[in-house]
């Protein structure tokens, strides 16, 4: 590949040559971060639309379902994961005055804060493996007392909830792994100082995606853990 | 060098395909144009796998009896058609080799926003590729292409698992070009190149993007949840267990109806350009062919039920899908009418570009009149899952979106290649795909007008010469689609050069030699001229320069 023949510009080693300016490529990289985000919901959306008929349609089972989740373990992800968007939210500021170490700092503590959500997470499914509860042959439910004498509760169909449950926060969980791999690549390279006031671009657009896994997660929990969980 | 050596200037000048040679510049390039060739070899490939599945269907329904194939293997031939022509054709086609190579010359650009990730979607595409191979080598799949549950996910003994992950990927693959496209659109654009000066072309990649961008990731979604259920048993989909098959069809046609959009909507800008072009004259009502563009986009969103009218579905709700179908056809006759006005009283030359453009107008009208019937309710009860749908549907997708592909190819060869096809050849290619085409098709609108139902391997005596008609259409159709192989092929060493602009045609994309340079134009242009600016085209066109 040789070099544009037009521009002999004194411009930032970070420049692509296809660009004109650093403005454009940065606001090039933005509109194809947030593009991609929107397609990320239209992604999740077809889950969230199946969520939504089910339950609309049967209620009971997933309020007996919902339950059956570990209600601690879940909030603990929650805060977890709102600190995780916090040293992110950090991370960009540091990058963008030039902050390295404290980058770094950020950006580790961003990765094991996804780490312990991802423990976390394993916990409370190898439990759902324990208490048969994941849908399958296997599949076992006694259902509880419930809440009103007169609903009767299909054991069948809670696995209509189990498998939402499943689908819902794997997938979550697989963005949260990939989102800790695209950190980890990014501390090596803030670690060698690549990134300044003038270029932050990947840390800022990482950050969006991790606040999108975090949006996530926050609709995920009222909607899968606090089903009827009033007394 | 010494210039008496230079004994051919035009081969000499350095441009996107001398600059470098061995497979490691092509494997490794991040140039729009190298990568617009390999989508090019590799959509050819799939388009003539495609085409073999269709020809052993339409050798099977040769005759009123299941003779040459049992009912399994019939079921998985119409499947991997499907899935290997939508997905791995259709869907690229346009996009991935025309739009690649046009959008960054059309809008005065170096490169697409993004050209590595540019590669990596043909990459996702080549491994998409090997998968569906693969899973069409070890037995196939026999689900029809639409994968609907819980055929696909309770029954079906195929490679279910390993086409839904090829299609996801593939899908994927459309997603990453489409987002490269709507950003080099937004950002990329030249000095002047103000929105209403973009080329049509570049308004319908931009709108098959919009759908790329927003269908495509909730198809994914929805083969991940099947996956996950013949994978993992989640019950999702599963009737026995609550789920409910009518949702998988909901979700699946949100993407697939608008996928229809992201076949034709590209083909429509190929006419828009080929049309004013040779008939000299700037094209007829600009900004409503542009809006109508995106016009289609949004109404395909709102229309995908009318595939499940008989499926069990409120009345009130089909009711309206029905409406709202009605409606996408007025931006569609807004963009055959203008076409048509741009012709009226214009300088025509009958080339071939502009054959295949005349063949697209008539098939695409044809195609969808017909798809007014389909959305009419009444009708569609009638014939639904009769040869009538696939008819209609071929007349868009083969009639349409093919023909507008082959026409941009001749349009353009000259710029890709740098070489002149022989003409005459291609004025004889485009008829033979014309007559094989309607002979092939038109019979199954009759066919399905009298009940012939779709996706059986055998058929009543009766149907036998209109399906002897269509069989014979389709080995014409095959001709007229190696014809143009072998000539380009041809052409890439012994055509004619050719000049930067051998058409006359105006855009930036000729402006620049034929083939152009690595990075496309030697200054950036400047733009001072509206789109399709026939009536000064001989004019001496300065290309100021910026900087």
């Amino acid at each position: 590949m040789s070099d544009s023949p037009a521009i002999v510009e004194s411009h930032n080693p970070e420049q692509q040559h296809h660009f004109a300016d650093m403005e454009q490529q940065r606001q090039a990289s933005s509109l194809g971060m947030w593009l991609f985000l929107a397609t990320e919901v239209m992604f999740f959306g077809g889950m969230f639309c199946a969520y939504l008929i089910y339950r609309y349609w049967y209620y009971p089972e997933f309020a007996a379902g919902s339950k059956t989740l570990d209600i601690r373990l879940g909030a603990i992800n929650t805060a977890v994961l709102i600190c995780s968007s916090l040293t992110v939210a950090l991370s960009v500021r540091a990058a963008q005055f030039g902050k390295r170490k404290l980058l770094v700092t950020l950006l580790v503590a961003t990765i094991l804060l996804g780490l312990v959500f991802l423990g976390i997470k394993g916990v409370e499914w190898a439990s759902k493996f324990e208490e048969h509860h994941v849908p399958g042959y296997s599949f076992h439910f006694e259902p509880q007392a419930p809440s009103h004498p007169n609903t009767k509760i299909d054991p069948q169909r809670i696995q209509i909830f189990f498998s939402l449950y499943f689908a819902m926060t794997g997938i979550h969980a697989l963005h949260m792994v990939i989102g800790v791999g695209l950190f980890a690549v990014l501390t090596f390279y803030a670690w060698k100082g690549r990134y300044n006031s003038a270029y932050y671009t990947p840390i800022e657009n990482a950050g969006l995606y991790w606040h999108f896994v975090d949006i996530i997660w926050i609709y995920l929990f009222p909607l899968l853990y606090l089903i009827d969980r009033k007394k | 060098m010494n210039m008496a050596t230079v004994v051919n200037p035009v081969t000499e000048r350095e441009n996107y395909l001398n600059q470098e040679y061995g497979v490691r510049s092509w494997l490794l390039t991040t140039d729009h144009k190298r990568i617009a060739l390999l989508y090019l070899a590799s959509i050819t490939f799939f388009f003539f796998v495609g085409g073999l599945f269709a020809l052993l269907i339409r050798l099977e329904l040769l005759t009123p009896a299941g003779d040459l194939v049992q009912a399994d293997t019939y079921n998985k031939l119409f499947t991997m058609h499907g899935q290997i022509m939508v997905f791995f054709f259709l869907v690229p086609s346009i996009p991935a080799v025309l739009g690649n190579f046009l959008v960054p010359l059309m809008i005065g650009a170096r490169d697409l926003a993004f050209p590595r990730i540019n590669l990596l979607s043909w990459y996702l595409y080549i491994i998409a590729g090997i998968l569906m191979m693969h899973a069409v080598l070890t037995g196939g799949v026999d689900t029809g292409w639409t994968f609907y549950t819980p055929f696909s996910t309770a029954f079906s003994n195929t490679k279910v698992i390993e086409a839904g992950l090829a299609i996801f990927v593939v899908g994927f693959s459309s997603i990453l070009t489409g987002l490269n496209f709507v950003v080099t659109i937004h950002r990329m654009r030249a000095p002047g190149m103000t929105w209403w000066r973009l080329p049509l072309f570049i308004w319908s990649m931009y709108a098959t993007s919009i759908i790329f961008l927003l269908g495509t990731p909730v198809l994914a979604i929805t083969l991940t949840l099947v996956i996950f259920e013949r994978a993992f048993h989640l019950g999702i989909f599963d009737p026995t267990r609550g789920g409910d098959p009518l949702l998988f069809q909901h979700l699946f046609w949100f993407y697939s109806h608008p996928a229809v959009y992201i076949m034709i909507l590209p083909s429509m800008g190929i006419i828009s350009e080929i049309v004013p072009c040779f008939s000299r004259k700037r094209i007829f009502g600009y900004s409503f062919v542009a809006m109508a563009s995106i016009g289609i986009a949004v109404l395909g969103f709102l229309v995908w039920a009318h595939h499940m009218f008989v499926a069990g579905m409120s009345i009130y709700a089909a009711l309206i899908f029905s409406f709202l179908s009605y409606l996408v056809a007025v931006p569609s006759a807004i963009k055959v009418f203008n076409w048509t006005a741009t012709l009226y009283k214009g300088s025509i030359t009958f080339s071939t570009p502009l054959l295949y453009a005349f063949g697209f107008i008539g098939l695409f009208t044809m195609g969808g009149l017909t798809g007014l019937f389909l959305a009419a309710l009444g009708v569609d009860v009638h014939v639904t899952d009769t040869y009538f749908v696939i008819a209609h549907f071929h007349y868009i997708m083969v009639g349409g979106a093919v023909m507008g592909y082959l026409g941009g190819m001749h349009f353009w060869w000259p710029k890709i290649s740098g070489r002149m096809y022989p003409e005459s050849l291609g004025r004889l290619a485009a008829l033979i795909v014309f007559i094989g085409f309607n002979l092939t098709f038109f019979p199954q609108f009759i066919l399905g007008y009298l009940g012939m139902p779709r996706r059986y391997w055998q058929y009543p005596p009766e149907f036998q010469v209109l399906n002897v008609l269509s069989t014979a259409g389709s080995t014409i159709l095959a001709v007229g689609y190696l014809l143009p192989m072998a000539y380009f092929l041809w052409s890439m060493r012994y055509g004619k050069h050719a000049e930067p602009n051998p058409w006359g045609a105006a855009g930036l994309e000729w402006m620049t030699p034929s083939p152009p340079p690595t990075f496309n134009f030697e200054e950036t242009p400047l733009v001072t001229w509206e789109a399709y600016d026939y009536g000064n085209i001989d004019l001496p066109k300065e290309v100021p320069v910026e900087r």
